[in-house]
């Protein structure tokens, strides 16, 4: 049967290098080619894991323990579809964005096709070690992307990713050695039993490294300082990539660690911890996003609140009953797909606007609403989800958190998601309300390509049609 | 006190000091050594603990080796990126931000 495993690395592997070597600012074509092939590729494996359960592929032929094994369960499924889904549109937002930013086109091809082989890559491993190397490729490749434009505030941010990207990747290498000290094995497969068989302390001192150093990568309250200047100052396509998936493969990882290969010694004080940073990265992250003055600051911003909700799966899913953890799992998995593609939409929106416009503060797109009323309406929509209004995927997965929360009778994370969502209304409003203000004759406006405006529009119409469809997403991750 | 234990608690010890480098240091320069203290840190601990009854094991060699080619790899993009910062600051550190933390009015 034909397997579309390695594929799924090789394909972005070949085309970044093929753009690399074209020389800079070639390669769009062929790269969107290749994600039309790879959604497909992601769309076959999605099938034989339904039919099958979970698959393996042993990379060269050589099997674990010598050689590398890839894996592809429900949940490693849904973000490849996720990845594969959000990319594409993005490529053709790319190409029409960079024909009037050129100089920030350079290296953008490659490196995208870098970072998303990482990023199939690390969905794919079965084993921690590799992980650490995706890990680090993705963090590699992110850092890029973010100081692809130059210039002291890009660069800057950038080298505040990178020492903080890096500082993550050591705590969870250092987690890795313990592990294998203890135990002999990287696999996850093989580490399962090991691990719930017998956990001496050094095991929970691994746990915390890897999980400490996930967090700091996914940008959760406190660590979130890095996260505003990267995603906010890099131009608007590297931007959506950034907030919408990569800040996701660490969060993907702290979920197989968490539920997964840590299960037998995770507690619930430490679950609680994780909901309270999730509920300070909700309160502090929208109040931030409501204080900001330019357009994309306040999208990023939004992306530290967003991630929070993230973290309120843990509280719920720890220690309860097998029914209320099922539904904030669950939850938990669909904010992940809903908050992905709308805060592309969003980062999206927010470019096109700029480009428009010429202006970066929020102040400056007085009148976008009659000129590029698309652009708009893709962005009012991917705000629906953000506040988690029906009928979105953000409804749908914040309505999962609440049922767990109301089952398992923890009512301060109900307060937590109902301020976060008004919260969340008030910033998205404010980009709105000043959308519709009318504008004097004379400010100058420039006419968008058809290209940029309607992948933003597709994207922002996924995360709403999610909330309709989510149940087909729920049983491709129930497959496994 | 066995040798593995003597390697792990000496990578125990580097890495503690790389993190408190990375964070504390102001200069990039520093950080970045620090950055590569720490690495060697995780390294001596990777082939000191997983001495199997005297014997190496060939197993966290060759992850050793893999990530000494990503830590090359991170210190030459950090140098390639500090190198930039140089000619536009004119210094080696991180420009402070405007007020604390959090951007609150950019």
């Amino acid at each position: 049967m034909f397997d579309p495993m390695p594929w799924l690395i090789l394909s972005p592997l070949i085309w970044a290098t093929l753009a690399f070597v074209h020389g800079p600012g070639r390669g769009g074509r062929l790269a969107v080619a290749c994600l039309i092939l790879q959604l497909s590729l992601a769309a076959i494996l999605a099938q034989q894991v339904i039919a099958g359960g979970v698959r393996m592929y042993a990379v060269g032929g050589w099997g674990a323990p010598l050689g590398i094994d890839l894996m592809a369960d429900g949940l490693s499924t849904v973000m490849l579809l996720l990845t594969q889904t959000i990319v594409l549109p993005l490529a053709f937002y790319a190409r029409a964005y960079f024909v009037g930013h050129a100089n920030s086109l350079r290296y953008f091809w490659p490196l995208t096709g870098y970072l998303l082989a990482a990023m199939n890559a690390l969905f794919l491993s079965s084993d921690v070690f590799n992980i650490y190397v995706t890990l680090e490729l993705l963090g590699l490749a992110a850092v890029g992307l973010v100081a692809l434009v130059g210039g002291a505030g890009p660069i800057t941010a950038a080298m505040r990713y990178l020492l903080a990207t890096l500082l993550g990747s050591s705590a969870y290498l250092l987690g890795v050695a313990l592990l294998y000290g203890v135990y002999g094995s990287v696999s996850l497969v093989a580490l399962k039993p090991l691990i719930a068989a017998d956990a001496p302390a050094t095991v929970s001192l691994a746990a915390a490294l890897m999980l400490l150093g996930l967090m700091l990568k996914t940008a959760l309250f406190p660590f979130h300082f890095w996260l505003p200047p990267a995603h906010g100052g890099a131009p608007a396509p590297v931007s959506a990539l950034l907030s919408a998936l990569v800040i996701k493969a660490s969060f993907y990882l702290i979920l197989r660690l968490w539920f997964d290969l840590f299960a037998p010694i995770v507690s619930i004080t430490a679950a609680q911890l994780l909901g309270a940073l999730g509920a300070g990265a909700i309160l502090w992250g929208s109040f931030l996003a409501l204080r900001q003055t330019h357009l994309k600051m306040l999208v990023a911003y939004s992306t530290v609140a967003q991630v929070g909700y993230l973290f309120l799966l843990f509280p719920l899913a720890t220690g309860m009953s097998a029914e209320v953890a099922e539904s904030a799992w669950q939850g938990g998995v669909l904010q992940v797909v809903a908050h992905g593609l709308a805060k592309a939409a969003m980062f999206a929106a927010a470019g096109a606007m700029i480009t428009a416009t010429g202006r970066d503060e929020i102040s400056g797109i007085a009148g976008v609403a009659t000129r590029i009323p698309l652009t708009l309406f893709a962005f009012a929509l991917a705000g629906v989800t953000i506040m988690g209004l029906p009928p979105s995927g953000g409804f749908a997965a914040k309505w999962l958190l609440l049922g767990a929360a109301l089952a398992s009778e923890q009512w301060w994370w109900i307060v937590v998601m109902v301020v976060g969502g008004l919260l969340s209304a008030a910033y998205v409003f404010k980009v709105l309300r000043q959308a519709f203000l009318p504008v004097e004759e004379t400010a100058s406006f420039q006419l968008l390509p058809r290209m940029l405006e309607w992948p933003i529009l597709l994207l922002a119409l996924a995360s709403l049609v999610l909330g309709l469809v989510g149940i087909e997403v729920l049983s491709l991750l129930g497959a496994a | 006190m066995s040798s593995a234990l003597v390697y792990a608690l000496t990578g125990a010890a580097l890495f503690v000091l790389g993190m408190a480098g990375l964070i504390l240091q102001p200069h990039l320069l520093r950080k970045i050594l620090a950055f590569n203290i720490m690495g060697s840190g995780i390294f001596l601990m990777l082939v000191g603990v997983a001495q199997r009854a005297g014997t190496p094991d060939p197993v966290p060699q060759a992850m050793v080796l893999t990530g000494i080619v990503v830590a090359i790899a991170a210190t030459a993009l950090a140098l390639a990126l500090a190198r930039q910062l140089l000619d536009m600051n004119g210094e080696m550190r991180l420009p402070e931000e405007k007020t604390g933390k959090d951007r609150l009015d950019v």
